[in-house]
């Protein structure tokens, strides 16, 4: 009796301590409930996270943009306009007069150059975006060259098509960082790395005024935005992990909007009147892949049936429902040149008489290596169950996501299930690592996705490398619609799924742009 | 006492010192080999936490070099040795800082939270272990008994996602997942890093309050469990303490029920209670890692975990040594209570 009195005391005591939580946000600040801790850095020159890459998208201003106001059209950004010479291999670009950095600092085209060759000299992961383009650290000074302090140019190594390399002057590489700031702050000739790791010196819309890891990025106007100073003066993104947590949240209102809601949580605020939600397209893709290194996947019949046993639109139609859609070439939908007729559908039947011409009556074995988290683990499990339907009998090998991709990167899996975001908005980016794998040997260069899994494409290669050298748009374009059909009829990567996001937001929060990539997230327009 | 025996008890208590140092050492020095070769033989490559899987082999191979990964690993373990020995626990990859900036950043929000659970695990688990002992089989032991058993048996993050949706979701009376509400972020400056403690200091009471208000359920969860425990353990030592002679003979002198029972066989199942409190206390320490998903509470279990996952070595190396610190401390500690509670200890 005497326990019971005094624990509910005690528990009394602590609930009338506690104030009433707040009932809604901040008039002049912007809250968002997400998972950040893929953060690593928030430096242009080395961030490659997808969350690293949106934060920098709002704190930097970048040479060519898919601007705020229409991310649809990629146009001259911090440029105000460029032009190619005849021989296609340099480009001229003058910057718009008048812009200023955050810290005050008036922005030119040393700062550009400077940036430019910042991330080759620094060597971190975004490198290899302009390392494309044949810069190096020794050339690099002779291939990016200040003109005056309003124009500069850029010399590209190999005859790539301009629209890819203004396509990877719009991704995080073409972020300007301002030059002054940046070398106040370095230490032993990072260029400011460390420092920026954790800061900004950009001309964004936003200033970064802190990022706690895994806890919370919280940003603050800058006045000096080419684009207008944002209507909301803060933006903190609270790192969230639970999903149901940010249903909880974005119900009471303590946050603005919540990123990463699963399709269960989106149906349990159906109906709610504060709440909106919408369906937006991503440009990764998820996919089952098959290792050459295993004997009967280099027979190209086997592949292709076990296209046949997956069943795409059942798991599209429910557990993974506003979350994917169906999508089997190597580019997305709604990208210029993609290839949107999916030839594979669920057949059992046909898939056992393919295996059976193959060779393979007795039904077959194989591993399937997946990262043990939604939606990577659901999906393994349909496919295993699928499978079985066709006689191949799936085993699942769960593992965490990074042990999953070494294991990858050692080409040491049978069958393995994973996703892939483009890097910049070119068709290039995907045929590069679908389509291209020009050494096979185990230790090579690079590992693009088709020498993961062994898939030695000498033809393929050499069309990829053309089609990316096509100044002829339409050629072009047609080029990589061949590209993703062959791919899609021989390859060892059964690509399933686009990514869709359903994003909730509070009614009164309007003109939040999210587009297909972290590149275009924008904060800058919201209001509430 | 003759001059030979104080002698002889000085070095005595030298020995027990540098016996107590030695162990320590020891102790230390296997927890860094241990964590250090799992962490060399996991499946996970270090490398990928550093550069990403995108990074081109160039600059992949240039970050394994500067991880000093290429050198044998009894080598890269005695170069870890020699920096930590200086007090360099190298910089997290995840957080860019160094870990020893993270730790006094994570370790605090636990320490907030296992401290608040504990004190109501004593302050509730001890009593009712008690009563539910002394009433063995009667209605206050079932009541303990069946809230053991739920503490044994639900899983920790059902209890909070549920309580979140109940008392903050429905009812209001809590603030939700995270240390403060925005509103609160960045006003006390950190002294200690333990909110409630920093903003009491300098005397922001709204700030004060709504870190209450944050921790209070997470805290109870935790404390919940604790409290099962707690209970459970007291139960079954007052149990015993009171089927021994003694309580017989106390009872035939006159002493009453209760009196036997708090004056005579409690204190003597202090000395076991401590351990247990304090391998309760230390559990909590080293982070309760879903309760920190849940509540999006930035503390040691997850900083751990996640170090973990993205094989981020220096991080998991440098969590794991301060959650053998916890542990070699809180030994420490429930050492020093014995001698407090148990007079044989004392005079020896």
């Amino acid at each position: 009796m005497l326990n019971t009195f005094k624990f509910a005391l005690l528990a009394g005591v602590l609930f009338t301590l506690a104030p009433q939580a707040y009932a809604e946000t901040p008039a002049d600040t912007l809250v968002i409930a997400k998972t950040i801790d893929d953060i690593i850095s928030l430096d242009p020159a080395e961030a490659y996270e997808f969350m690293g890459i949106e934060v920098i998208a709002n704190t930097y201003d970048r040479i060519m943009r898919f601007e705020p106001t229409d991310i649809t059209k990629l146009v001259p950004g911090m440029a105000e306009s460029y032009t190619a010479s005849a021989d296609g291999k340099t480009f001229t670009f003058k910057m718009r007069a008048g812009q200023k950095f955050a810290s005050g600092n008036p922005v030119t085209a040393a700062d550009a150059v400077f940036s430019l060759q910042r991330v080759v000299k620094l060597d971190k992961t975004p490198a290899f975006l302009v390392g494309q383009l044949g810069w190096t650290k020794d050339n690099v000074e002779s291939m990016v060259k200040l003109v005056d302090d309003a124009t500069f140019t850029i010399t590209i190594g190999e005859d790539y098509s301009p629209s890819l390399v203004l396509a990877l002057l719009s991704s995080v590489v073409g972020s300007v960082v301002d030059k002054k700031v940046a070398m106040e702050h370095e230490a032993s000739g990072d260029m400011g790395n460390a420092w920026l790791k954790t800061n900004s010196a950009g001309s964004g819309a936003y200033n970064l005024k802190s990022w706690k890891a895994s806890e919370s990025v919280s940003l603050e106007a800058n006045a000096n935005y080419r684009g207008g100073v944002a209507k909301l003066k803060r933006v903190i993104i609270k790192h969230i992990a639970e999903p149901a947590a940010q249903r909880l949240l974005i119900e009471k209102g303590d946050v603005d909007i919540a990123r990463d809601m699963q399709p269960d949580q989106i149906a349990g605020i159906a109906g709610n009147k504060d709440i909106t939600v919408s369906t937006i397209p991503q440009a990764a893709l998820y996919y089952v892949a098959m290792n050459l290194k295993t004997a009967e996947f280099q027979n190209p019949k086997v592949r292709q049936a076990l296209h046949y046993l997956i069943d795409y639109e059942g798991m599209a139609n429910s557990f993974l429902k506003g979350k994917v859609k169906v999508h089997q070439a190597f580019w997305p939908s709604g990208f210029w040149a993609s290839l949107d007729d999916n030839q594979y559908k669920y057949d059992p039947v046909k898939a056992k008489a393919m295996l059976a011409e193959a060779g393979i009556k007795d039904g077959i074995e194989f591993t399937l290596d997946t990262p043990n988290k939604a939606p990577f683990s659901t999906i393994a499990q349909a496919v295993q169950d699928s499978m079985a339907k066709g006689g191949v009998k799936v085993t699942l090998v769960p593992g965490e996501e990074k042990a999953v991709l070494t294991k990858y990167r050692a080409r040491g899996h049978q069958m393995l299930i994973e996703n892939w975001g483009p890097d910049y908005m070119d068709p290039h980016t995907n045929a590069d690592t679908f389509a291209r794998n020009t050494d096979n040997s185990d230790a090579p260069k690079s590992k693009p996705l088709a020498w993961r899994n062994s898939w030695d494409i000498p033809e393929l290669s050499k069309r990829t490398d053309a089609a990316v050298r096509e100044r002829d748009a339409d050629k072009r374009k047609q080029m990589y619609l061949d590209l993703q059909k062959d791919v899609m009829d021989q390859g060892p990567i059964m690509i399933m799924f686009q990514d869709t996001v359903q994003l909730a937001t509070r009614a009164n929060i309007k003109g939040y742009v999210m587009g297909s990539s972290s590149d275009v997230v924008y904060y800058n327009l919201t209001t509430k | 006492m003759s001059d030979a025996t104080i002698e002889n008890s000085q070095m005595q208590t030298t020995l027990r010192v540098l016996s107590f140092v030695g162990t320590l050492l020891l102790t230390f020095i296997g927890l860094t080999a241990v964590t250090f070769f799992i962490s060399r033989f996991m499946a996970v490559d270090p490398v990928l936490g550093v550069v990403g899987d995108k990074a081109p082999q160039a600059v992949y191979d240039k970050a394994r070099e500067a991880m000093g990964l290429n050198q044998p690993i009894p080598i890269q373990y005695l170069s870890y040795l020699s920096k930590i020995a200086v007090g360099n626990f190298g910089k997290s990859v995840m957080t860019s800082h160094p870990v020893l900036e993270d730790l006094l950043h994570f370790f605090p929000a636990t320490l907030e939270l296992a401290t608040i659970a504990t004190l109501l695990g004593v302050a509730v688990g001890v009593p009712s272990g008690v009563v539910a002992g002394a009433k063995k089989g009667k209605w206050p032991d079932q009541v303990v008994r069946i809230v053991g058993l739920f503490g044994y048996s639900i899983p920790v993050f059902w209890v909070g996602l549920v309580c979140l949706f109940i008392f903050y979701g429905k009812l209001g009376w809590v603030s939700g997942p995270g240390r403060l509400d925005i509103g609160y972020d960045d006003i006390v400056t950190a002294h200690t890093g333990v909110i409630l403690i920093d903003s009491a200091i300098e005397g922001e009471w709204s700030v004060f309050h709504n870190a209450l208000s944050h921790i209070i359920l997470p805290a109870s969860i935790l404390g919940y469990f604790s409290i099962a425990y707690i209970a459970r353990m007291t139960r079954s030592f007052m149990i015993e303490q009171l089927s021994q002679e003694y309580i017989v003979a106390a009872r035939i002198k006159g002493r009453s029920f209760w009196g036997a029972v708090w004056k005579h066989a409690f204190p003597n199942i202090m000395v076991a209670l401590i351990t247990v409190i304090g391998l309760s206390y230390a559990s909590l320490l080293e982070g309760a890692v879903l309760t920190e998903t849940v509540f999006a509470w930035p503390g040691l279990g997850l900083y751990i975990t996640k170090s973990l996952f993205s094989a981020d070595m220096n991080a998991v190396l440098g969590g794991t040594l301060v959650v053998g610190a916890v542990f070699i401390g809180v030994n420490a500690l429930c050492d020093f209570l014995y001698r407090i509670f148990d007079p044989r200890l004392s005079r020896a």
